[in-house]
């Protein structure tokens, strides 16, 4: 039990001066490298380390995401500072025999640079070098399941100083003039938001991390709850107290259930060790944190929706004002923030104010983590200050494009935001510039588009999503999302006529204006972006003069047939070793010959 | 007034008892808070939420039984329907469709004497038709669960589902 700040202090001493074991190696448990079966991994190291009577001097154990999902399942030895990649089960065994006994790097599953060199660790890889790591700090470096990393790495010491040496107000000062603000995708300042629920006179009041993460593409917050859940509950119980609130109530989508088990194992262990509950470090101050679980529905992001589906009704937004901050959860202020947010909070209180209102731009402080993927090199968890440009996440960061295609679009923000072209590749990404572009931060999907991408087929594929996830309550939004999708569909069926493209125009500027929440106020966002920078694309869907049939180039194409065997409605005539033709009439524009064909000779529609 | 008894004799009166102590933990205030985990429990246990039982949750949580399928029917993760064990999707993309996906579909419901989308008399599968999954080049594409099969035979039908049907049963 930690009782005082003393404790809280003893007890880290004490693990700050434990001995490490000569070797520690530490496996990614991320999502994307589960998957790929990184489970397996640690079991074979933990069993063969113990059966060679290795477990004396090196420790196995389990992190949070490395972020490099790209190149999972990864492991890093240290304190040797070798990162490895790509592993199968077999290179357990090499590891254990080379690296582990005789202290020799292997050095074939090392990370490989574009300049064909291999990348020892994190300091050698282009990946990592340009981030910075606030929210993400903790990630593969502690195990999740262990209170006593976090401790370790100066975890509950913000919480700690706060409510024990700190006023409700001196915190929220602190947090106002970070400039932190809201990384769920509004960007509303984060002290103001407090402030506002301290201000707000009630017997009860409640603190809410959003943990409802829908944006398709994005998964910043599920790692951080993977990985490093104890910042979270940190975070929340430094809310609490500022706002003036005992209960805390996290809202997880029903897809994480299984994601969020670390999450589940923090808040027993804390309240074991008496950092959540009653009196907590022996002050007067009592908070306790209850978990609720979504049921699968996008608009539940919305803060007034998320507040509903806890109450055990339909997740429908309601319009503001009144704000949560004044009527919430069971009618009383409650304070939503998302994830993300909460795990700057401690870093910001440790550091202080002035250090995290150095980082970033103008008005945007602190840094962003992105979700890169799509038609990008390296795949996974980016975070960078803001202010950083789209040029140097794609290019310097994220690899560029592969198989030396062209740049044509990267959408951020998810259904809710916009695409970012060319000419904007070296503007500095803040919630204002982005606004500006016609796009918005969001929760920070970024997902690259290569010049095959159809960009008219994007924006359907993203009205499709929302028309599908409107929640009913208001008309603009229920009604207008499907015929914005239907018109999409038209055109892309080639039934289109270019009246339909300025009923696109004003049909968004309409569901925009009149929706009730921020669903259907940014759905039309796709749409308007895309209109904007590739009209000519639209153009051609609208006039009819789009080709929709695969074509062969006669100057490439050297006869190997494979095209015509894999053609599923037979249409591709052709003797071996001589020019196969595509009889346009009957392709049905599946592109199953352009991916079989060996020298690109197929054209695409 | 005579007041309506709900016929529950449809459902295992076991599962039912399991169901009615996990809704008796929320006694209290907060009782009609607990929809969404107390529907969560009763599709686990249920595998489905049919109106009956529906109309159960409502009486045993003091709620309108149109609340409750409210939310039911505003959640993707509650079903109405039965659901088999493995979910057999036959791709009705263009490619797919020409390459005789159709005949793929019929032969599927044909083997486990079911309908579209609804669940074959063992429990065992549930058989569905899905838009185009963009595997054209495998055409025709059959999915059960995650597993993509392409290229698929009348033929090879008749194995795919013996294998997924052996699977489910050791």
């Amino acid at each position: 039990m930690i009782r005082s700040y003393d404790d809280l202090q003893n007890r880290r001493a004490t693990l700050q001066t434990q001995k490490p074991k000569r070797l520690e190696v530490i496996v990614c448990a991320g999502t994307s490298c589960l998957s790929s079966d990184s489970d397996i991994i640690l079991d074979m190291l933990q069993k063969d380390v113990l059966d060679r009577g290795l477990d004396i001097e090196v420790e196995v154990v389990k992190s949070g995401c490395f972020l490099f999902c790209g190149q999972g399942p990864m492991l890093k030895v240290m304190p040797d500072d070798v990162i490895y990649v790509q592993l199968t089960l077999k290179d357990v065994n090499r590891i254990i025999e080379e690296h582990i006994i005789k202290g020799n790097i292997v050095t074939d599953l090392l990370y490989e640079r574009d300049d064909k060199k291999r990348a020892k660790n994190e300091s050698d890889t282009p990946y990592y070098k340009k981030q910075r790591r606030i929210a993400l700090r903790n990630l593969g470096i502690i195990n999740p399941d262990s209170l006593d990393d976090y401790l370790e790495y100066n975890g509950y010491e913000a919480m700690a100083r706060a409510i024990t040496k700190m006023t409700p107000e001196d915190v929220i000062e602190v947090v106002k003039t970070s400039g932190l603000r809201g990384r769920g995708g509004g960007g509303f300042p984060t002290g103001l938001k407090w402030k506002f629920t301290r201000a707000t006179k009630s017997d009860e009041k409640y603190v809410i991390c959003n943990a409802d993460e829908g944006d398709p593409g994005a998964f910043m917050d599920r790692s951080i709850m993977e990985g490093d859940p104890h910042s979270i509950i940190e975070a929340m119980i430094i809310n609490g107290y500022a706002v003036g609130a005992n209960n805390g109530l996290i809202y997880i989508r029903a897809e994480y259930e299984i994601a969020a088990k670390p999450l589940f194992k923090a808040l027993i262990d804390a309240r074991e060790a008496g950092l959540l509950g009653k009196e907590i470090l022996g002050t007067d101050f009592s908070f306790d944190i209850e978990v609720k679980l979504g049921a699968g529905a996008f608009v539940c992001g919305e803060e007034t929706a998320l507040i509903h589906s806890m109450e055990g009704k339909r997740g429908e937004p309601t319009t503001k004002p009144p704000f949560p901050s004044e009527v919430g959860f069971r009618g009383k202020p409650s304070n939503v923030n998302n994830v993300e947010t909460y795990a700057n909070i401690p870093p910001i209180l440790v550091h202080g104010a002035d250090w995290f209102n150095k980082i970033g731009t103008k008005n945007s402080k602190g840094t962003k983590v992105f979700a890169l993927a799509g038609n990008i090199e390296n795949i996974g968890l980016v975070e960078v200050p803001m202010g950083t440009t789209f040029r140097e996440i794609i290019y310097d960061i994220g690899g560029g494009i592969p198989n030396g295609k062209k740049f044509k679009a990267v959408q951020i923000g998810g259904p809710s935001g916009g695409v970012v072209t060319e000419k904007d590749l070296d503007m500095e990404i803040d919630y204002d510039s982005l606004q500006q572009a016609g796009s918005m931060m969001g929760s920070g999907g970024m997902i690259v588009m290569d010049e095959d991408t159809d960009i008219v087929e994007i924006a359907k594929f993203y009205l499709d999503f929302t028309q599908d996830e409107s929640c009913g309550k208001c008309t603009p939004c229920r009604i207008g999302t499907k015929r914005l999708y239907e018109i999409l569909e038209k055109l892309t069926n080639m039934e289109g006529t270019p009246h339909d493209l300025e009923l696109l125009e004003t049909l968004s500027e309409n569901v925009k204006n009149a929706s009730l929440c921020g669903l259907g106020q940014s759905a039309p966002n796709p749409v308007l972006s895309t209109l904007k920078h590739f009209r000519d694309e639209y153009e051609d869907y609208a006039y009819r003069r789009k080709r929709t049939a695969y074509v062969v180039d006669g100057q490439k194409c050297i006869g190997c047939t494979k095209c015509a065997r894999v053609c599923p409605v037979d249409c591709i005539a052709g003797k071996p070793r001589e020019v196969h033709v595509i009889t346009e009439s009957d392709c049905i524009a599946c592109g199953a010959c352009y991916d079989a064909c060996p020298v690109d000779a197929i054209i695409k529609p | 007034m005579k007041k309506a008894v709900l016929d529950m004799s449809q459902f295992d009166q076991n599962k039912l008892n399991e169901l009615d102590a996990f809704i008796e933990q929320y006694e209290g205030e907060n009782k009609k808070e607990s929809l969404i985990p107390v529907l969560y429990q009763a599709q686990k246990i249920f595998g489905y939420l049919p109106h009956n039982l529906q109309r159960h949750i409502a009486l045993k949580l003091a709620l309108p039984s149109a609340h409750v399928n409210g939310v039911v029917t505003f959640y993707s993760y509650f079903s109405e329907k039965p659901v088999g064990k493995n979910t057999l999707s036959v791709c009705m993309g263009t490619a797919c469709f020409v390459k005789g996906a159709d005949k793929l579909l019929d032969k599927a419901l044909g083997i486990t004497q079911s309908k579209r989308n609804e669940i074959t008399e063992d429990g065992q599968f549930t058989i569905k038709d899905v838009r185009c999954i963009g595997a054209c080049g495998l055409a025709p594409v059959v999915t059960v669960n995650d597993k993509v099969y392409g290229k698929v035979s009348e033929k090879e039908i008749d194995d795919i589902i013996a294998k997924h049907q052996e699977e489910t049963h050791d």
